[in-house]
């Protein structure tokens, strides 16, 4: 294929943007901060070409399909972009999952033997119901840290929690994603903090709720810290600790064309 | 044998070990190399530095590097192997029964020898089990839920064949039964690690014991919730327990739920070698300490006595070792100078 693009075109820019409300699933992290996008090229044609890869050759077919169709429907959201083309590279089920997308299939209708019973909207619900849990979790801790008692928790309401001056910008971060999730889940009141399913949580049984919300957060945790490094082991890249952050592809200060990863990958 | 400060010796058995050939020369395919690829991403990616090897002598250590890192430069005391075929993967199997029982007759002391089933084998299975139990004395076998198998990506304990094949293991007193549950890969999109199928058989067959290699990590909530009911499942701490070094808070969080959930009493420790190396680990261990606010928050505490329990007591119950006529034992044998011959065997066998 031939690409036209420099690193300065605004659109690759726009494209990492929309990359960046993509994420994995399971770990409810964007796929740019993960690493898995290592390649952003928008060719003549205005059509924009993804290279993306995962931690193992391994990791779960539906996960990886899942991800490459939201990142398709994303960025074909931008008034310009003609046609979206994913490809995943060094995965077990690469050119199943790449034809699979090119063709705009269904994740059943590409793996049509071994996904017969998979319904891939029953599984995004949910890893959503988890991350709705894992950042409500991380958010109540916070408050419980600060000195906020249970009771003045529970009390709490929506726009209140949105306001809520914050110092520590993780919990920020935290919080601003829990918000997010919260309009999918938690009912349709105003109260912050609910079960998944909206009932109000009750504060006799406060200790054990938030015990449940640990358990998931912990679970969660172990995907991504495995994950994280993986990725690390199998392409070797650049620390993870001065990993770039989209600020760093908008400034131009990571190459946004192929980056070498693919290259790296021990075959 | 560990040694704390104040010379109390610990007794120390390795629950999840592999004499494994991931060579080159092994490997029937692509699927084969790209899965001791992954194996050695687990090794860099959780190892201390001064721990993490040449991925060549990672592919294939050889028996004298087992033991050596184990029980020389290791403080294992015995160590129980726990064999992956993947005779789809690798020619001559990755790490089966046969090549870790080389050792076990070299080492008998040190060694405790575990089978394998897959009740894709049918009846043919039932007879191999048969055959293993005789030859070996078998008391355990290791499940592989996802193993490949021509065009069947996996398999699980509620299954008609799997029922008969536990059946068999409570009639020919292989009463331990490890099951791998522990991060996701494929097959594709019903996972076969899933720990769910656990507690139907561990409601099912009363009389065997389950050890949850991997705590079903990372479904530590649903592998938690089914022990809580069966008190014949236990958690086989591998790859759990290598977060002790680089992520010390978030073991931290992992530890406490297993000992709030199932105590010490059911919590065995693997190195899971030669993905990781028990030295470091069981250094770590060792010196680890619970931070006052989880112990405050969770009620629990990882103190000497749990230690103990997890390094040895535990597994040492569930194999019927006596564990002071044992560490007699294994101080009176020295390790074999007049079996030169014996090692060259071993070689061989391995191919080495």
């Amino acid at each position: 294929m031939t690409l036209h693009v420099t690193s300065g075109d605004p659109r690759v820019a726009e494209v990492w943007a929309s990359l960046a409300s993509v994420t994995d699933p399971e770990l409810d992290e964007s796929v740019t901060e993960l690493r898995f996008v290592t390649q952003v090229e928008v060719d003549a044609e205005d059509r924009v070409h993804i290279g993306f890869r995962l931690p193992t050759y391994w990791c779960a077919a539906n996960f990886a399909f899942l991800m490459a169709d939201d990142m398709r429907v994303a960025v074909s959201s931008l008034p310009w972009v003609r046609q979206v083309l994913v490809d995943l590279r060094d995965h077990m089920y690469s050119d199943t999952i790449n034809e699979g997308l090119a063709q705009g299939r269904s994740f059943k209708s590409t793996f049509s033997d071994e996904a017969a019973d998979e319904d891939l909207d029953d599984l995004r619900r949910t890893f959503r119901i988890k991350a709705f849990q894992r950042r409500q979790e991380a958010v109540i801790r916070h408050l419980l840290d600060r000195g906020w008692t249970v009771q003045a928790i529970l009390d709490l309401d929506c726009p209140h929690l949105a306001t809520l001056a914050i110092d520590d910008p993780e919990a920020a971060r935290q919080r601003s994603r829990y918000l997010e999730i919260r309009r999918e889940f938690g009912g349709s009141g105003d109260m912050a903090f609910t079960t998944a399913q909206g009932e109000p949580v009750d504060p006799r049984n406060f200790a054990e709720y938030l015990s449940l919300l640990r358990r998931v957060r912990i679970n969660t945790e172990f995907n991504g810290h495995l994950c994280r490094g993986l990725l690390q082991a199998r392409y070797d890249d650049p620390a993870p600790d001065g990993e770039p952050t989209l600020a760093d592809f908008i400034a131009g200060r990571v190459a946004t064309g192929n980056t070498g990863g693919n290259d790296g990958c021990r075959k | 044998m560990f040694k704390t400060a104040e010379g109390e010796e610990i007794f120390i058995i390795d629950g999840h070990t592999h004499l494994w050939d991931g060579s080159k020369e092994n490997q029937k395919n692509i699927h084969g190399g790209q899965f001791i690829d992954c194996f050695y991403g687990y090794h860099t990616a959780l190892s201390p530095k001064e721990y993490v090897w040449p991925k060549e002598k990672f592919d294939k250590y050889g028996a004298e590097t087992m033991y050596n890192d184990l029980f020389v430069e290791g403080y294992d005391d015995m160590a129980i192997f726990q064999p992956t075929y993947l005779k789809d993967f690798y020619v001559n199997g990755f790490n089966t029964t046969e090549q870790n029982a080389v050792l076990k007759e070299k080492y008998p002391d040190r060694f405790i020898l575990n089978g394998a089933w897959d009740p894709r084998d049918g009846e043919a299975g039932i007879e191999a089990l048969h055959e293993l139990v005789e030859k070996y004395k078998i008391q355990g076998v290791k499940l592989y839920t996802a193993e490949w198998k021509g065009a069947s990506k996996g398999w699980k304990l509620t299954d008609e064949w799997a029922q008969r094949y536990m059946a068999e293991c409570v009639k020919l007193g292989v009463k331990n039964i490890h099951v791998h549950k522990g991060p996701t890969i494929l097959p594709l999109n019903r996972d076969a690690f899933d720990v769910a199928d656990i507690d139907d058989a561990a409601t099912s067959f009363p009389e065997l014991n389950f050890i949850v290699e991997h705590c079903g990590l990372p479904r530590l909530d649903d592998f938690c919730w089914i022990a809580v009911q069966e008190p014949n499942v236990y958690g086989g701490l591998a790859v759990a327990l290598p977060f002790i070094h680089s992520r010390p808070d978030y073991f931290n969080q992992v530890i406490s739920e297993l000992l709030f959930w199932l105590g010490p009493d059911r919590l065995l420790y693997g190195s899971d070698y030669a993905i990781w190396s028990p030295k470091w680990m069981v250094e770590k261990f060792m010196a680890h300490e619970l931070p006052d606010n989880i112990k405050k928050d969770k009620g629990v505490d990882l103190d000497l006595d749990a230690k103990r329990k997890i390094l040895g007591l535990n597994a040492a119950k569930l194999y019927g070792i006596d564990v002071p006529a044992h560490k007699a034992k294994l101080s009176g044998t020295a390790p074999a100078g007049a079996e030169e011959k014996t090692m060259a065997q071993v070689a061989e066998v391995l191919g080495d």
